[in-house]
């Protein structure tokens, strides 16, 4: 069992069937390294303008049209609301 | 849910992971900003409809995906060079041995089925559970389990197996996995 144990680690990766546990560690490394790279980036300052410029918006059309119905844009809230409960 | 400075705040602080799974998502930079800001107007415009206490990165990833998906029926792939673009948002200029070897994986993870890729970047890179990244894709936990898993054997199969010969110095793969290990 012992010998098993070693030749399967010398076997050249994705040759035993299974999820090589090394290639999966690898895979998950990748995976992240590739979207952190993103993350660090940070806010770009557009977006941070956006926000700040819709927040004056969305203020203002709360005060000023109080009474009409909400927005109509399907915003892709129906999952959520759906999966809750 | 009104727009309060803690909200919008909050709204602000997930600008940053919404940009990476948009990028990951499409491959493109740009569209993935456009993304992004499609997404932070709809969320603004429908804020009266999050549920305060509820998870606020998980409602902006549901909208953020479903964006993407409408958009991509619509357009499907006009982008081919994905990954050059995508390679010039990286702020750090990786090695050139690195770099090979991230645009292996990216071509690799272009090559998975849409609902496959997902699903690994919401819970292998974002950090989801499986219960959140099922409510962002709208299925069930074990749909969302198996298309990891999938997802990982496919990408495996990919890099590691049918690509083994093209798949660059060999120094460098054994020196990732040696520090890994």
């Amino acid at each position: 069992m012992k010998d098993a144990k070693s030749q399967a680690k010398n076997a050249p990766p994705g040759r035993q069937g299974g999820l090589n546990a090394e290639i999966q560690a690898r895979i998950g490394h990748q995976l992240r390294a590739m979207y952190d790279d993103v993350v660090r980036q940070g806010v770009p300052d557009r977006f941070a303008e956006l926000i700040r410029k819709l927040d004056g918006q969305t203020a203002a059309h709360q005060i000023s049209d109080e009474g009409e119905s909400g927005p109509s844009g399907d915003g892709g809230s129906n999952n959520q609301e759906n999966g809750r409960d | 849910m009104p727009l309060t400075d803690a909200l919008r705040d909050d709204i602000l602080a997930a600008v940053p992971s919404l940009r990476a799974f948009a990028i990951s998502l499409s491959g493109n930079g740009d569209r993935a900003d456009d993304l992004v800001q499609e997404t932070l107007l709809r969320a603004l415009a429908n804020i009266d409809s999050f549920q305060p206490g509820s998870n606020l990165p998980a409602w902006l990833f549901t909208i953020l995906r479903n964006l993407f998906r409408s958009d991509y029926r619509k357009r499907r792939r006009e982008v081919e060079d994905a990954e050059g673009n995508y390679a010039k948002t990286l702020k750090t200029q990786p090695s050139q041995g690195a770099h090979l070897e991230f645009e292996e994986f990216r071509a690799a993870l272009d090559k998975l089925p849409q609902d496959q890729r997902e699903a690994l970047i919401l819970v292998g890179a974002s950090g989801f559970s499986y219960e959140d990244a099922a409510t962002i894709c709208g299925c069930a936990v074990g749909t969302i389990k198996s298309r990891v898993n999938r997802a990982r054997s496919k990408l495996a199969a990919l890099l590691y197996v049918d690509g083994a010969e093209d798949f660059g110095p060999d120094e460098t793969v054994r020196a990732v996995i040696g520090g890994n290990g």
